[in-house]
């Protein structure tokens, strides 16, 4: 493994350079095995810890139910812009979460980002709260209950954290 | 080109370009910082991908051979735009910019630009 510190890391990068350069002649190809050698090997001392994924269908499912509220999410805040101004109700709102990996914090703060509504704003310094902003906040409760029903859950099973 | 995929193309470009100017439109108009982050992480994340599977279909005929570097380039644009938006927010937070004069929790904000955990 002298050769290949992060193997998966490896494959992904070959993979993604093939795919930036839409081709698969042996030029490129030794570029992206070039690649896959050198990069991981130079990082290999910058990484932390991370949890690894526990549960992948889930993940998969997951990533699946996210792209559907991001369609969702974009429509709703198109209307939202578009409709009368006055009316939004914007607020910020303290969502508790109890997630000891900050990888799986980092996830859950980018899916509140990208879908209904919500962008995450900060995290406390002890973990423990999700600050978020909401463009227009109906019922606090129901949100809170939401993200963490929707989202924290099946990141915490996916973590295993 | 067969016509049903002139058609697509369309489609997908006009809906891009919707919920493109839609997101620039928002930003011109919301009324304060954190309200003006929602328009541009939102609406414009699926105006890009329109253009960007538009821009697959097109070239995957164009040349024959499939294209998927747009799936990359939305792949990455869908992890950094949350990023973006969150530091924009902290700076905004640590700025002590004021937020809308009705928006509510208004009293957070100084727990968050010290990152402590919400007052009682």
């Amino acid at each position: 493994m002298r050769f290949f510190p992060m193997p998966f890391h490896s494959i992904m990068l070959f993979v993604v350079w093939l795919l930036l350069n839409n081709s698969l002649s042996a030029g490129q190809m030794v570029l992206a095995a070039f690649f896959a050698i050198t990069i991981p090997w130079l990082v290999k001392d910058m990484r932390d810890e991370h949890p690894k994924i526990r549960r992948p269908w889930l993940a998969i499912r997951y990533v699946l139910m996210v792209m559907k509220d991001i369609v969702v999410a974009n429509v709703e805040v198109a209307l939202l812009i578009i409709g009368p101004i006055k009316k939004l109700q914007p607020g910020f709102v303290a969502v508790p979460i109890n997630m000891s990996s900050e990888l799986g914090i980092t996830v859950l703060a980018s899916t509140v980002s990208l879908t209904p509504g919500t962008v995450s704003a900060e995290v406390s310094k002890d973990k423990n709260w999700l600050y978020i902003h909401a463009l227009h906040l109906g019922d606090e409760g129901a949100l809170i209950k939401e993200i963490k029903s929707r989202y924290e859950a099946p990141i915490k099973e996916i973590f295993g954290c | 080109m067969p016509l049903y995929l002139e058609i697509i193309v369309c489609v997908l470009l006009l809906i891009g370009g919707i919920f493109l100017l839609v997101g620039s439109y928002g930003l011109a108009r919301l009324p304060d910082i954190y309200m003006r982050l929602h328009s541009p992480t939102k609406a414009s994340t699926l105006g890009i991908t329109g253009v960007l599977i538009a821009s697959m279909i097109l070239h995957s005929y164009l040349q024959e051979f499939i294209s998927i570097k747009e799936l990359l380039i939305t792949l990455f644009l869908l992890i950094t735009a949350p990023v973006a938006a969150n530091m924009i927010a902290k700076t905004a937070i640590h700025h002590e910019i004021k937020a809308k004069e009705k928006t509510r929790g208004k009293e957070l904000i100084n727990s968050m630009r010290n990152r402590d955990a919400p007052p009682e």
